[in-house]
């Protein structure tokens, strides 16, 4: 990892009683894309802000680019923001928009001209410049504020959940196109969203936050197969999550009873010890069904519920036979289950390594 | 005013003409039909006793007594100067109600802003004549503390004139200005802040254009006021304050010439309605824009 362009020390945010931010810490390497991940009200919001100079950390310490940031106003910082509702001047042409920060340093107007327009270029908006900025589309628009703010050379790049606004047809393309314009650029991005899917398919690195606090940060493949805390577990991808207690500890592998009468076999994650109240997450895909019966412990049984149609996305609700457990297995892409029918008996099995097993936090959050 | 536009399909002609009738009864009995007899007045000359020819006299008689004339510019000046003032002092007040106060905290300062205007702007005047008469409570304060040695009259000064004015407009300026502003995205701030821009910036490219039509509604509103004021430039300065309004009154009260009094009622519409326009060009507005949009 070379110098990274964002560290975060023991960052502290308290509003009142309520501690938004709890003493994180990170870092963000150059030219990398890092998403911070979590459930609305989780902190991420705040924490953004911090990093942008609008709201001043009660406690710790931001650099950018290797300087610290206290006390430095938004506008002295090497840091441009993306924001969620774009905020583009309604009374600026589309190029005054892009000009505007620079015009603010001075550049001179053929300069800024020359700058401006080029920039829109790169992001496929050639000729748009005299253009009234209610004359865009979301997409154009979405890239009309990406051009403003990389037109300074920011050391960083943050992203308030810019995609939150579109609908879901052009949010799924301009996800590729956010991809690729930073990989062209080659410029840091901080990006905040409550969207996995867009945490995971943008990022080199994702923080997920919970309660003011980073439960894991990772790569997403980090995060989606080995993930370290149920709250990850349960929040980035689908998952079955049970509960039940450890019946058997034998190495990295428990047995849980479900106390319903259903066992089931996972991967350890964590202290997990004898009796101990336990929580499992199994991926849909991670489940595999079959209509023969089998007789080993790993094999499960259940009847179909529902059929949940969604392409290459397509799951089963089953009952667990025993334990009237709703579980969700996904279709398999051979096309095998096609002609599955609601009321249907069978049976299926999952790789314990697969599966993974908590000890069942206190507090009892979801 | 009833919009036609809102009325529900299926309602007749007569339905919207009865919905538009109060409006128009409004307009033509108290608007048009004194404004025609004023038009008629102005435009005959009395030759002898109940005997009146068609005649442009009254205007002329504005146009070469210079006194008429001056009065009429000192008034439009003035008027002008109490609008800007009150355009720089309602800003920052409609600034903190719409974008610093939040909650019952705006509603209250809101309500601060109207209560004077419970009371009626002669009582209101009269307020400030007590406060500021040679014996009344600002010059014997200004002395109790040492600052003047005597008792100074602060009445019948140009500038009590634009006091009292500036303090009966505020409101009518407040409204608009609270009406834009609070429409202005606070992420339109921050942008530009993010970008580099300063506190003057902001003010200047992204708050006054976004304002701007509040600002013209408000300063039109004002402007319109001051300038047809009779009360409180009368009482603030004296029987010599030179309004023009007081000069129309002479004319009709006491010189009883019903058409000088209504020529140059005439002209300070006319004039009035020249000066707006040419600050909308100036400043690049459109008047349905600013009536529309605010």
């Amino acid at each position: 990892m070379n110098q990274p362009d964002l560290t975060a020390q023991a960052v502290v945010k308290r509003f009142g009683d309520h501690v938004a931010v709890d003493s994180i810490s990170f870092e963000v390497a150059r030219g990398s894309f890092f998403s911070i991940l979590g459930p609305s009200g989780c902190g991420k919001t705040t924490l953004l802000r911090m990093i942008a100079g609008f709201l001043e950390p009660d406690g710790g310490e931001i650099a950018i680019g290797g300087k610290s940031m206290r006390g430095v106003a938004p506008n002295r910082r090497p840091v441009n923001m993306v924001f969620q509702q774009l905020a583009l001047f309604p009374m600026m042409s589309v190029g005054e928009n892009v000009e505007f920060g620079l015009a603010r340093r001075g550049v001179g107007r053929a300069e800024r001209r020359k700058k401006a327009e080029a920039m829109l270029e790169r992001v496929g908006l050639a000729g748009a410049t005299a253009k009234r900025v209610d004359e865009l589309s979301g997409g154009q628009r979405q890239r009309v504020a990406i051009a403003r703010s990389l037109v300074l050379e920011p050391t960083l790049l943050l992203l308030d959940e810019p995609l939150g606004a579109l609908d879901l047809k052009l949010r799924e393309h301009m996800k590729i196109e956010l991809k690729q314009l930073q990989a062209d650029f080659g410029t840091t991005f901080v990006y905040i969203t409550h969207d996995q899917s867009e945490a995971l398919v943008l990022s080199d690195h994702v923080g997920v936050m919970n309660h003011g606090r980073f439960e894991q940060i990772g790569t997403p493949q980090d995060l989606y197969y080995r993930p370290l805390t149920p709250f990850v577990a349960g929040f980035v991808g689908d998952s079955n999550r049970l509960t039940g207690r450890a019946s058997g500890v034998d190495g990295g592998l428990v047995r849980i009873d479900t106390g319903d009468g259903w066992v089931v076999e996972a991967r350890r994650e964590g202290d997990v010890a004898n009796g101990d109240a336990v929580e499992v997450f199994v991926r849909p895909e991670a489940a595999m069904l079959s209509r023969a019966r089998e007789s080993s412990a790993a094999s499960h049984e259940g009847v179909v519920e529902s059929l949940l149609f969604d392409g290459a996305k397509s799951a089963v609700l089953l009952r667990e036979r025993r334990s009237r457990r709703e579980v969700r297995v996904a279709l398999p892409q051979t096309g095998e289950f096609a002609d599955l029918q609601t009321g249907e008996a069978v049976a299926f099995r999952f790789d314990p390594a697969r599966a993974v097993c908590f000890r069942a936090r206190r507090d009892g959050d979801a | 005013m009833p919009d036609a536009s809102v009325a529900a399909p299926g309602d007749s002609g007569w339905r919207k003409a009865l919905l538009m009738a109060p409006a128009l009864a409004w307009l033509g009995l108290l608007i048009v039909l004194p404004h025609a007899e004023l038009a008629v007045l102005s435009f005959r000359e009395q030759v002898g006793p109940r005997h009146y020819v068609p005649s442009l006299s009254h205007y002329h008689e504005f146009f070469h007594e210079p006194e008429y004339w001056h009065t009429f510019v000192r008034t439009a000046w003035m008027s002008i100067v109490a609008t800007f003032a009150t355009l720089c002092l309602a800003f920052p007040i409609a600034w903190v109600i719409a974008k610093i106060a939040r909650g019952r905290a705006a509603v209250w300062l809101f309500l601060a802003c109207m209560i004077p205007f419970w009371i009626s702007e002669t009582v209101r005047t009269l307020g400030w004549m007590i406060l500021l008469r040679e014996t009344g409570v600002l010059p014997a304060l200004l002395v109790k503390l040492g600052i003047l040695a005597h008792p100074v009259e602060f009445l019948y000064h140009d500038t009590t004139i634009l006091v009292g004015l500036i303090y009966n407009s505020m409101l009518f300026m407040i409204v608009p200005l609270i009406s834009s502003l609070e429409s202005l995205d606070n992420a339109l701030i921050e942008a530009a802040y993010d970008l580099g821009a300063n506190g003057f910036t902001v003010l200047r490219k992204i708050v006054i254009p976004h304002a701007a039509p509040g600002i013209t509604a408000g300063s039109i509103i004002v402007f319109m006021l001051t300038l047809g004021d009779y009360i409180t430039p009368t009482l603030l300065g004296g029987k010599d304050s030179g309004w023009f309004t007081e000069q129309i009154y002479t004319e009709f009260i006491t010189r009883f010439d019903w058409g000088q009094g209504a020529a140059f009622g005439f002209l300070l519409l006319v004039l009035s309605t020249l000066i707006v326009v040419a600050g909308l060009k100036l400043t690049g507005q459109r008047f349905g824009d600013v009536m529309g949009r605010t």
